[in-house]
């Protein structure tokens, strides 16, 4: 019997995690082409639905929040306000919801064919990411006309946000799609996080207004601004309506159009929690990944 | 002993001491768990072992056929081999690429056109866009769909269906070919043409490991065989002796 020099083998099923998906480049690319073009296979009004589903969302808080509950009269430009936060928050929904549910619907090539599983949910994550840019662009198509004008700090702001909830996605899409493979209570559970979503962040009303009512107890406010979220949709909200409201004598700036004090610290405290679900997030998707195959 | 350190003598594949147990879940909720505890039935998961210290080494180019009964746990090491499956105990190792003709199709998607197939799931089976693109009318020729390459693959008969699977699986570059069981579909003259191909890459060195039922098939691409019963290796050596201790178990 020869000896065996171990060092020119590898071991079956052991990638490197997310950083596989580097040299998985291409095949990235077919399963986010896959994922779009079938999106709206089979329908009449196709990709006009990324448009009009954001937009009816919009109409129906701008009736209920700003007319009905009267946020527009306390607020200069609120239909700008709300919808430069709501695109935001809609990214982090539908990339949340897609990377939950990755693994369990690639079920036929996770059973069959070794490939570093990683790639399923980020695959999941940029094929919801390309629905977003449209929603961006009537943004800031909206924004201009109501005057805005780009400068780099705006475009710098508005890449952070967005890298922001992208990597905070990747770390709990890591999460939720292996936990989701052995108990399917996490899409339950991520269905809620949605709903929490959207209304723990300042989209629908201003971090003012969470700051004034929790005066007597400052850390809730703490946790509150700690969320990635938040602090990515104060960097929207900054870079496309924070220069237009025109303070004057009679029309006084809103309490929101500056930073929130110690807003440093919590975006320190953003990225903290960022890493931490990256981490922990790549860890636990380690750890179930190894069953995959066979709890699907 | 000298040690043995160029790669044509190294062995493609190892596997080492291997042991495997599934989770038979006996409740499914914890509804489930609670009626099972009023019940007196177990109420957490008890172990199946699938294989139990599987040790074999296939050195390179070799033909080698696992035998065995349905449930003896063939498919389970073609699976630790292939890596989507991790052995609990003991170690597998490969050398050099490895793909499989595991289920062929797994990554076909039935609202895709042929074309679009072939492309996706070259890249799955780990070919790069220049391989695939080098390749292309060599799969399309050998599937003998060319007419309907370009048709979404829910409307294809599953013959044709099969045919191009096949095909994509079969010309990507290897080392090692994992065989499972997909020679069972597939018309006479299709699985003659297969079965062609399976023995030409033999011949250009290709490692092959094949998990079949067929007799026929075994002998004609292998010349060892592994006898696997209840998650143990049995016999170990020539194909026809092979066949006998699998008759005889």
């Amino acid at each position: 019997m020869t000896q065996i020099d171990y060092s020119a083998f590898d071991i079956p099923g052991r990638g490197r995690g997310v950083l596989d998906v580097f040299r998985y480049r291409y095949l990235l690319r077919l399963l986010i082409g896959k994922s779009t073009s079938l999106r709206y296979r089979n329908s009449v009004l196709g990709w006009f639905w990324s448009y009009v589903r954001p937009t009816v969302q919009f109409l129906v808080y701008y009736l209920v929040i700003g007319q009905i509950l009267r946020m527009h009269e306390r607020m200069p430009l609120f239909p700008l306000y709300l919808f430069s936060g709501l695109v935001l928050v809609n990214l982090f929904n539908e990339t949340l919801a897609a990377s939950t549910g990755s693994i369990v619907s690639n079920k036929a090539l996770v059973r069959k064919i070794y490939l570093p599983r990683e790639l399923f949910p980020l695959a999941a994550i940029i094929g919801a990411f390309t629905h977003f840019l449209p929603q961006l662009a009537v943004l800031i198509v909206a924004s201009l006309l109501f005057g805005w004008l780009p400068s780099l700090a705006s475009i710098g702001l508005i890449l952070a946000g967005v890298l922001m909830v992208l990597s905070f996605v990747i770390g709990l899409g890591l999460f939720f799609s292996a936990i989701n493979v052995r108990f399917r209570d996490a899409s339950n559970v991520v269905e809620i996080i949605r709903t929490i979503a959207t209304w723990s962040v300042p989209i629908l009303y201003t971090w003012s207004m969470v700051y004034d009512r929790s005066r007597d107890i400052p850390w809730l406010f703490h946790i509150y601004m700690s969320n990635p979220l938040a602090v990515a949709v104060e960097f929207f909200h900054h870079a496309f309506w924070g220069s237009l409201p025109q303070v004057t004598e009679y029309s006084p700036a809103p309490d929101n159009l500056g930073w929130p004090p110690l807003f440093g610290w919590y975006v320190i405290a953003a990225i903290a929690v960022i890493i931490f679900s990256l981490v922990v997030g790549q860890f636990v998707f380690r750890r179930f990944e190894r069953t995959f195959a066979q709890d699907l | 002993m000298p040690k043995n350190t160029t790669p044509q003598q190294q062995p493609r594949i190892v596997v080492e001491n291997v042991s495997k147990w599934f989770n038979k879940r006996s409740s499914r909720s914890m509804k489930d768990a609670f009626i099972n505890l009023v019940r007196r039935r177990p109420v957490r998961s008890t172990q199946f072992q699938a294989l139990d210290g599987v040790s074999f080494t296939i050195g390179a180019g070799e033909s080698v056929a696992v035998m065995g009964l349905n449930g003896s746990g063939k498919s389970t090491t073609l699976k630790l081999v292939s890596g989507v499956l991790e052995p609990d105990e003991g170690r597998v190792f490969t050398r050099g690429k490895v793909a499989g003709l595991i289920e062929v199709g797994a990554g076909f998607h039935p609202e895709l056109t042929g074309r679009e197939n072939v492309f996706l799931n070259a890249a799955i089976l780990g070919m790069s866009e220049k391989e695939t693109k080098a390749r292309f009318d060599e799969i399309v020729a050998f599937s003998e769909i060319e007419d309907f390459i370009d048709q979404e693959v829910k409307h294809y008969s599953s013959g044709m269906f099969m045919r191009l699977a096949f095909s994509v699986a079969i010309h990507v570059p290897l080392d090692v070919l994992l065989v499972d069981e997909v020679l069972a579909v597939g018309d006479a003259p299709f699985r003659a043409k297969c079965n062609a191909k399976l023995k030409e890459l033999a011949g250009q060195g290709v490692t092959m490991m094949v998990v079949s039922h067929s007799k026929g098939q075994v002998k004609q691409l292998c010349t060892r065989g592994i006898v696997i019963r209840k998650g143990k290796v049995v016999f170990d050596g020539p194909i026809a002796e092979a066949l006998e201790a699998l008759e005889s178990s």
